[in-house]
């Protein structure tokens, strides 16, 4: 249900990054989204659609790439990736295990643009 | 035309957590322990936190309370009969409250400074989803699950169940006629969330009521 709000963040985000690269046209938006970040993929994709048109980014791409929940275990004192959501145990040892390493993420991870040929580097910003 | 990639590595809601950062700087230095009680609706939220709130009033401390709905201002004047100050967010179809709701409400608060709370809860829109992806700069995020909702409903929400810092549940005065299934509904919440503390609490009878204020005075005595 709140996928129009996390899609809309995206937007706002890339369009600001894209911003340094005056001529380019988005291609692909992708993304790095943990299994436990509820998000609802199809959800996001068609939210993807409605917030992208009329606006510079439309027509790009959303690439979702999940991440499987990785859990540390501290009797094995090894991270593990864990199958499904539906239980915290290490695989290895059966132990239930709190510490999550990852499945949280939701960020943009790299976006794809298409520029005309011959166009300037960007002026790189030192501080 | 040629293509590039660009790496961002950037988070979709950095600037929810941004301000949700801020605000939990504020609150720290303001020495008030704030919770986040999230559910779905019709758990009890509100009922529980009125009787929480009266019972910390009657200890002598100090506390209020945001309340997030899609509509209407019922649960703000349901809260404000313990006595305690309560301000309504309306959020107007948005399935979620975020830090900037927050930090909003937060402003021109007749009365209320942060300064002067012991405690200061926000009581989400009630939803089990959404709300797992958006920090408002709380210190305990409190989940809810009542007797009559189903003992899996941890297994069917890990997202939320799984960010949770304590876990409540609500009605256990009506537990046997619902034929809730206590043990089971106890696993369910400790294998998606190992080791979380758990509440068993009536809003109603005031069951389990002292074992969860003598954990929140516990938890503002660590800030």
């Amino acid at each position: 249900m709140h996928e129009l709000s996390i899609a809309a963040s995206i937007v706002e985000s890339v369009i600001e990054s894209a911003a340094a690269y005056p001529g380019a046209r988005v291609k692909e938006v992708r993304l790095r989204v943990g299994a436990l970040a509820s998000v609802v993929e199809d959800s996001l994709q068609f939210c993807w659609e409605l917030a992208t048109q009329d606006s510079p980014l439309a027509g790009a791409a959303l690439v979702i790439h999940v991440l499987p929940v990785i859990v540390h275990c501290d009797a094995c004192r090894a991270d593990t990736e864990i199958a499904g959501v539906q239980s915290f145990r290490c695989p290895k040892c059966g132990e239930l295990a709190a510490d999550l390493r990852q499945g949280r993420e939701l960020e943009i991870a790299s976006i794809e643009l298409e520029e005309p040929d011959k166009i300037e580097e960007p002026v790189e910003e030192h501080v | 035309m040629t293509t590039r990639i660009v790496e961002l590595r950037r988070g979709i809601l950095k600037k929810n957590d941004e301000l949700a950062a801020g605000l939990r700087q504020q609150f720290t230095s303001a020495g008030v322990l704030v919770l986040n009680l999230v559910s779905s609706p019709g758990t009890g939220k509100t009922a529980f936190l009125e009787r929480t709130l009266r019972e910390l009033r009657a200890r002598g401390a100090q506390a209020a309370a945001l309340v997030g709905d899609l509509e209407t201002d019922n649960d703000a004047r349901r809260l404000a009969a313990s006595g305690a100050p309560v301000r309504q967010i309306n959020t107007h179809g948005i399935c979620h409250l975020d830090a900037a709701m927050i930090a909003s409400h937060l402003e021109g608060w007749e009365g209320v400074s942060l300064a002067g709370l012991n405690y200061l809860f926000i009581e989400n829109v009630g939803n089990l989803v959404c709300p797992s992806s958006y920090d408002l700069g709380e210190r305990i995020r409190v989940v809810l699950l009542s007797v009559t909702e189903g003992e899996d409903k941890p297994l069917k929400y890990p997202g939320l169940f799984n960010s949770a810092d304590a876990a409540v549940i609500t009605k256990i005065d009506i537990a046997e006629p619902c034929g809730f299934d206590r043990e089971l509904a106890l696993r369910n919440v400790n294998e998606i969330r190992p080791g979380i503390r758990i509440f068993e609490t009536s809003a109603k009878t005031g069951t389990g009521m002292d074992v969860w204020l003598n954990y929140l005075a516990e938890q503002a005595g660590k800030a």
